[in-house]
């Protein structure tokens, strides 16, 4: 019954493993990854000083709005998904996901969705140049002629979304070991349970907006044209009710990678493990009706000013929540630091300043402020940086020594660790204070008053850039080394994933394992 | 380049230096390092300032407590000291203390969050209303009623942006034409745009208003002191969204009374214009002031535009086609691509004709034509 992959290309292209095809994923993310970085990076050089140097401003909007799209679509979510693929199977006690078919479809569309949106920087009037935002009438109207692939790849990428979470949600439903129950799952579980539970509900809505802009640019209506009758806010209600959630399913899941992490290096239980999954729950439904809080400065009635103000300053509750929770694991814990902990526990007090600009952020009047400006910038990269990619690092350094049977180089672990976070916050800390001062976002060239906190980010942003190259050689090194990781890899650490070999066999679980 | 390095890492270490050494010079640190957001000079500013400095310190209050607490767990229980694992890994009591106490602390903050924000939507019964309405990439301002209306484009020189010659200190943050309103007078600014989405923010006046094709979006403001305050547009409005400065003169009454008698009667003059006669010479020197203030920004300094967007003039079909194609161009825009603005109601006639002069005659063109303001008039009508 059991036998090995097909040799060769095959093996990637025909594959229905969920963990050739976690891998698949992981390796993809991790080059859009590096993608979008360069075009951070591009960016980052012309701000090095004022004035224009490297580039001009045209393409630097498509820097902006390249590094926007490959980061969110191409790095953050196809990252998750990986980890999904390889750890809900491993966590519940599955053979496989539950529909491999489409798994392998799901996988598969999404190279061509980033081949396509790539195509776009050689293409006549360049590549999308609005923001990853692309508000209309920008966005359509005045839209270069690659707004049409830009839009064709989005509907690939959404299809890609929806059915991996199609996949974990009927693998979590039908595919549980005997005895465990919801309320047994692992942490990790259950947040993608609930992400894929929005991803559902808003990729759709993605979709209709840019299809609803196809039709503005193509089929001559106006949906988004006022001089046609349309209505360019409409636009920002339409794409924020899909962007607000989605701003979640880039982070419930680190909540559970963390909530895996956290306890194995503290030898010690999550601490309120039902209060965590509640907290979950109860973000992703404030998630669906805090969205216009990204839109205060659009001229909304004052009742709906004031009710997206408060919606937004409840979502601190549960998340404040999620921190004390993982604080209180940690105490009077036993505690040791290796890399995948020191990605965690930065994790928890990034994720947690990030939390804090948010809180700021949403008090409507203060927001007048700070809408649109570095401050904001520097809001989201803490949130997505230390929140987003730091868990996927420190759930790849915790997962790793499974999927390819050898423990990786600590030492090269916690150099990677200490460049990145410097780097980290070299880059993003003085993005506050440059937003504070009156810096608005997405512009080539400032006034001198800005000066010394741009250098100091592009300083910063080039470290945290090596820090991945780091990254990539130590992850390549662990895979070829000759360091055997013994079965529970950790000590004692919690969960089903442990109990198999390392590497994890290509087959597991095929008969549903005992549950104590 | 280096020179720049050294001095940040100068300011860097004097900014150690003087922090841990004279407390009382903090304040002044973090005016001149631009590290907080500004008062300003309005009470709604103020307010918002004070909102500001309110949530970041409860902010840090948390912080401390959160990150104390995890801090000394990460100091003390540690495995390398000895720490044994303690087993309790739940309790309802603590769940619900740091449920409730954050929402009483949300509370706390929505109260003065709520009224600033009624101040704020409060724009009724002003003394003076203009109309702002967001270009590519300019703004345009009427002064409600009182027949006065002009554009303000940015005013730093191509040099200065492209590193040939020295910036000045307001580098991008400076236009030809600022806005004038007096001091201590409700103005009640209403905010649209003719093309894309733009955003009119001033810091100092902490009025950030959307301006939106079909939209009119009312914000308003009251300076209490003299001066003059600059901001930048702040929503992405295209490839130039980074050089559409804002900038507010408040004067003193008497001041804006003077100033506003004097630019009416100069529009007059430049209305008066368009029935003169001008030379050939004339014609294209205004024109070229025009093109490079306004058309170069798209169709490039030498005319050669960025195809397919922005096509060149150089050479082009409507450039050394028919002149009334040209004209129509010019004031009603392009048909099929929307980028090419209908600048008939930006310009005056002299400029228009002196415009389309220019281009039938610069970049080797060379149609030895020329056009009058009249024939702008009539073509207009």
């Amino acid at each position: 019954m059991a036998h090995g992959p097909a040799q060769g290309i095959r093996r990637w292209l025909y594959t229905t493993n969920h963990k050739d095809i976690g891998t698949l994923y992981l390796w993809f993310s991790f080059a859009m990854f590096l993608l979008g970085g360069v075009f951070a990076l591009v960016i980052r050089a012309e701000l090095f000083e004022p004035g224009m140097q490297i580039v001009e401003p045209e393409f630097f909007n498509q820097m902006t709005t390249m590094h926007g799209l490959v980061m969110v679509f191409g790095a953050v979510m196809p990252a998750f998904v990986g980890l999904a693929n390889w750890m809900v199977p491993l966590m519940i006690g599955a053979p496989d996901m539950a529909l491999p078919r489409m798994n392998n479809w799901s996988f598969w569309i999404l190279p061509f969705a980033f081949a396509m949106l790539s195509s776009t920087l050689f293409m006549d009037g360049g590549a999308p140049n609005f923001g990853w935002t692309f508000y209309a009438p920008l966005s359509t109207t005045y839209a270069p002629p690659s707004v049409t692939f830009f839009i064709f790849a989005v509907h690939i990428m959404g299809a890609s979304s929806i059915m991996g979470a199609i996949n974990i949600i009927a693998t979590i439903v039908n595919l549980r070991a005997p005895g465990m129950s919801y309320m047994k799952m692992p942490l990790f579980v259950w947040t993608w349970l609930i992400t894929a539970f929005l991803l559902i509900a808003v990729m759709p809505v993605l979709a209709a907006v840019v299809t609803m802009m196809l039709f503005d640019i193509h089929f001559g209506t106006s949906f988004f044209n006022a001089a046609g009758g349309g209505d360019p806010v409409m636009f920002q209600h339409i794409f924020w009710f899909f962007g607000h959630p989605e701003v979640y399913i880039m982070i419930l899941p680190a909540f559970g990678v963390v909530s895996a992490i956290i306890p194995t290096f503290a030898r010690k239980s999550l601490f309120g493990y039902s209060s965590m999954v509640y907290a979950t729950a109860a973000i992703a439904f404030l998630s669906f009706v805090v969205w216009a809080h990204h839109m205060f400065t659009v001229g909304m009635p004052l009742a709906g000013e004031m009710a997206f103000m408060y919606m937004t300053m409840l979502i601190a509750v549960p998340t404040g929540v999620k921190v004390f929770n993982w604080v209180a694991t940690m105490f009077k814990g036993s505690m040791t630091f290796e890399t995948p902990m020191l990605f965690s526990v930065a994790f928890v007090i990034l994720f947690t300043i990030g939390g804090f600009s948010g809180l700021m952020l949403a008090i409507a009047p203060a927001d007048f402020q700070y809408h649109d400006t570095y401050f904001v910038v520097a809001h989201f990269h803490y949130v997505l940086v230390p929140g987003a990619i730091f868990s996927i690092t420190a759930g790849v350094y915790y997962w790793l020594p499974k999927w390819c049977g050898n423990m990786y180089n600590e030492t090269l672990g916690k150099v990677h660790f200490w460049t990145a976070f410097i780097g980290l916050n070299v880059t993003f800390f003085p993005m506050h204070f440059a937003g504070l001062s009156g810096m608005p976002r997405r512009i080539p060239d400032y006034n001198m008053m800005f000066a010394d906190w741009n250098m100091i980010s592009t300083v910063g942003a080039f470290l945290f850039g090596a820090a991945q190259i780091l990254f990539l050689f130590n992850v390549i090194a662990t895979i070829r080394s000759k360091r055997p990781a013994s079965d529970e890899v950790w000590d004692r650490p919690e969960g089903l994933e442990w109990t198999l070999p390392s590497p994890a066999p290509y087959h597991t679980f095929t008969k549903p394992p005992p549950l104590s | 380049m280096s020179d720049r390095a050294r001095s940040v890492f100068r300011r860097l270490c004097l900014g150690l230096f003087v922090a841990s050494f004279a407390a009382q010079s903090f304040a002044a640190e973090v005016e001149r390092w631009g590290l907080n957001m500004t008062e300003g000079v309005t009470s709604v500013s103020r307010n918002i300032h004070s909102l500001h400095m309110n949530i970041l310190w409860w902010c840090v209050a948390i912080g401390v407590v959160v990150f104390g607490v995890m801090f000394y767990s990460m100091l003390v229980h540690r495995k390398s000291k000895g720490a044994k694992a303690a087993n309790f890994h739940e309790s309802t009591l603590l769940e619900v203390v740091w449920t409730i106490i954050p929402f009483i602390i949300l509370g706390i903050m929505a109260v003065p969050a709520t009224a600033t924000l009624i101040e704020i939507y409060d724009s009724e019964e002003a003394d003076i209303e203009v109309l702002i309405t967001g270009y590519q990439w300019k703004w345009k301002y009427d002064y409600i009623g009182q027949e006065l209306s002009f554009f303000s484009l940015l005013s730093t020189p191509k040099d200065e942006i492209y590193n040939r010659s020295e910036k000045n200190p307001n580098y991008l943050l400076e236009v030809d034409e600022p806005l004038v309103i007096p001091v201590d007078k409700k103005v009640r600014f209403l905010v649209t745009a003719n093309d894309v989405i733009h955003s009119w923010w001033v810091p100092d006046l902490a009025v950030k208003k959307d301006a939106i094709p079909g939209y009119v979006n009312a914000a308003w403001t009251k300076v209490d002191k003299p001066g003059i305050y600059r901001g930048q547009c702040a929503e992405l409005c295209g490839k130039d969204h980074g050089f559409m400065p804002i900038v507010v003169k408040a004067v003193e009454q008497q001041e804006y009374d003077a100033w506003l008698a004097e630019r009416r009667a100069a529009s007059a003059k430049l209305k008066a214009l368009s029935e003169q006669t001008f030379s050939f010479d004339e014609l294209y020197a205004q024109g070229q002031q025009v093109y490079e203030q306004l058309c170069a920004a798209c169709h490039q300094a030498n005319g050669e535009g960025v195809p397919p967007m922005f096509p060149a003039i150089k050479d082009s079909p409507v450039a050394t086609g028919a002149m009334d194609k040209h004209l129509d161009m010019v004031i009603n825009g392009s048909p099929s691509n929307p980028t090419m603005a209908a600048f008939g109601p930006q310009l005056s006639e002299l400029d228009i004709a002196a415009v389309v002069t220019y281009q039938r005659n610069a970049f080797g063109n060379n149609m030895g034509d020329q056009l009058q303001p009249i024939d702008v008039l009539k073509a207009k009508q």
